[in-house]
């Protein structure tokens, strides 16, 4: 079964017509993804035995008709706890966790008979942009391999963008979902905070951190959302609200829509090619019977800053419960408790982690606190009143997901101010909590440009119909990538 | 406002992690150069504007405080993950330095 040309749709049909059993289709994608992921590297680990087993259960189960994911095979973030599979975040400091119960979003995934085939790389504790920041491994971009994937889920764009599956989960603090999305040229969504629960997750910035789908196509990425969401009495931070069916009304489109294009995200640092992207999609809204207007997010620039201190301080706090004591690894080289706590962190935790947990113990220290973390969370209130503006007139907002298309492997990475500017259009989204869509809009130099939509809170239908009607009128995310570009 | 080295030893202090000379230069150059820019923000008028700590409105979800029932194989899963073990408790070295590793 070829993912670049079979959606969910087609492989369902295929699954209950008994063209092909579940067993033999996660066998075909276990085998093809071996060869494929040689080139990629985007998984940590696969799942073969009982990938294997789940869908030769299913199948003496029967597929169910009703049920579009059942016998479907799925790759998942490696921050996503699975019982009984190791989940690493990326981390030496996890590199022998083997979780004992699974997320949420695992629960939810197998109860549809999804078979998970394996855990995929990323940035250390997610926090990076590149997938470089991974203990393990170095992703490589499946449009050319000299590139990186994006991050942090550079490994679920990589293996869903190169056809080693049809789905994979990411999770986004600051645009980890939407920027290897556009990075990989497929589609990838940031549910509203509250919609998707957080249980299993390890965490990163609390109250910015959301899970989400990554897929080839916008009705297949509505069709897992629609798994994945809802209230869980786990995580008191997911909101009791009903969760419609993200793919009834897909194909609708965009007539009357009225779209606000921020003036900010088509700005200074935005890549020529990326600016033609969007100003092209925003005249095939037009077309479509939208209305795309210039609007203003004017506390966009303040955004980086902002993020970095609030996801700094919430991740140097969340990252205290690594202290080699009850799980993850323990310091060879302790004489005392002290000594474990110290060691274990810092032989365990890499440079960007290290720095993040710096950041943020210094934003909230004595004498420093108002200056930074406060002044932070006052200039968070303002970004979320932007949009609140925007959105009395507008139904959406469009731009890019991120200022450039994919850089070299080894460009940014010794230079973290540099790889922070890179995530100015897709933080201000986790700040003010709303959901936000990644897909393909066009190419520059044979890379994948990705478009932004964002929605009011709970909007994600609104965000997908737009998507859906942009994505039938184009031809973007019909391109394959070439598994090129290596010396 | 430049950040000192000592002022990195300290916030590496409070954070559990310790750094060679080499890399508190490197560490203190590079929270200098992030703190310039988180400085930005001193530019934005927040007179008046309340600190926004998160998205949804928060209420306190409680449940009764009721012990359930030992499992032990509950237990020895979790402690599968625990580095050291002994007779169903975590294994730490001792908390003053008493030069050797051993707990006892």
């Amino acid at each position: 079964m070829n993912y670049f040309e079979n959606d969910l749709t087609a492989l369902h049909q295929a699954l209950v017509n008994h063209d092909i059993t579940s067993y033999d289709l996660t066998q075909q994608t276990l085998a093809a993804l071996k060869e494929t992921d040689q080139k990629v590297n985007g998984f940590l680990a696969l799942n073969e035995e009982k990938a294997l087993a789940t869908a030769k259960a299913i199948d003496e189960k029967g597929i169910d008709p009703d049920n579009i994911l059942a016998g479907i095979p799925i790759a998942i973030k490696d921050n996503i706890m699975t019982k009984d599979l190791k989940t690493t975040a990326a981390s030496k400091i996890l590199e022998n966790f083997v979780p004992v119960y699974d997320a949420t979003v695992m629960q939810k995934l197998y109860d549809k008979d999804l078979v998970v085939v394996g855990k995929t790389n990323m940035d250390e504790f997610a926090m990076g942009g590149s997938t470089e920041n991974s203990a393990f491994k170095t992703t490589k971009n499946p449009w050319n391999l000299t590139k990186v994937p994006g991050g942090s889920s550079g490994g679920s764009a990589a293996v869903v963008s190169a056809g080693m599956v049809p789905v994979a989960l990411g999770s986004d603090t600051g645009g980890s979902i939407r920027q290897p999305a556009s990075f990989t040229g497929i589609v990838g969504m940031k549910p509203t905070y509250g919609r998707v629960s957080r249980w299993g997750l390890i965490a990163f910035g609390s109250s910015l951190d959301e899970i989400g789908p990554m897929t080839r196509s916008v009705k297949d990425n509505a069709a897992v959302l629609n798994v994945i969401a809802g209230h869980d009495v786990h995580d008191g931070t997911t909101v009791d609200q009903p969760v419609p069916d993200f793919t009834a009304g897909i194909d609708q489109g965009v007539a009357g829509l009225k779209i606000g294009l921020p003036k900010e995200y088509l700005g200074e640092g935005v890549q020529a090619e990326v600016k033609d992207a969007i100003l092209a999609a925003a005249d095939k809204f037009r077309e479509l019977g939208a209305t795309v207007e210039e609007v203003s997010l004017p506390h966009s620039q303040y955004g980086v800053a902002a993020y970095y201190i609030i996801s700094s301080s919430e991740a140097s706090s969340n990252l205290q419960r690594f202290d080699g004591i009850r799980y993850g690894v323990r310091t060879q080289n302790a004489k005392n408790l002290d000594d474990v706590y110290v060691n274990s962190r810092t032989e365990g935790f890499g440079p960007e982690v290290k720095r993040r947990i710096m950041l943020g113990m210094y934003s909230l220290s004595a004498g420093y606190y108002d200056a930074y973390f406060k002044k932070a969370a006052q200039v968070r209130t303002l970004m979320k009143q932007d949009f609140e503006n925007v959105f009395k007139d507008y139904d959406l907002i469009m731009g890019p997901v991120a200022p450039t298309t994919a850089y070299g492997i080894g460009e940014d990475v010794t230079d973290p101010l540099t790889m922070y500017a890179g995530d100015v259009l897709s933080v201000p989204v986790n700040m003010a909590g709303l959901p936000g869509l990644s897909l393909p809009a066009g190419f520059a130099k044979g890379l994948p440009i990705g478009m932004q939509l964002i929605g009011q809170p709970f909007a994600e239908t609104t965000i997908y119909k737009a998507g859906y009607a942009f994505e039938q009128a184009t031809t973007f995310h019909q391109e394959v990538p070439t598994l090129g570009g290596n010396d | 406002m430049a950040i000192s080295k000592e002022q990195v030893t300290h916030v590496a202090n409070l954070a559990r992690l310790s750094f060679t000379d080499e890399e508190l230069g490197q560490f203190t150059d590079q929270l200098s150069q992030i703190t310039d820019m988180f400085n930005e923000l001193q530019e934005v008028d927040t007179t008046g504007v309340a600190p926004m700590t998160h998205v949804v409105d928060l209420v306190n979800v409680l449940r009764p405080d009721e012990p359930a029932p030992a499992n032990p194989a509950e237990r020895d899963a979790l402690l599968h993950n625990a580095p050291d073990a002994q007779d169903g408790y975590i294994k730490v070295p001792a908390i003053l330095d008493n030069g050797g590793t051993d707990a006892e």
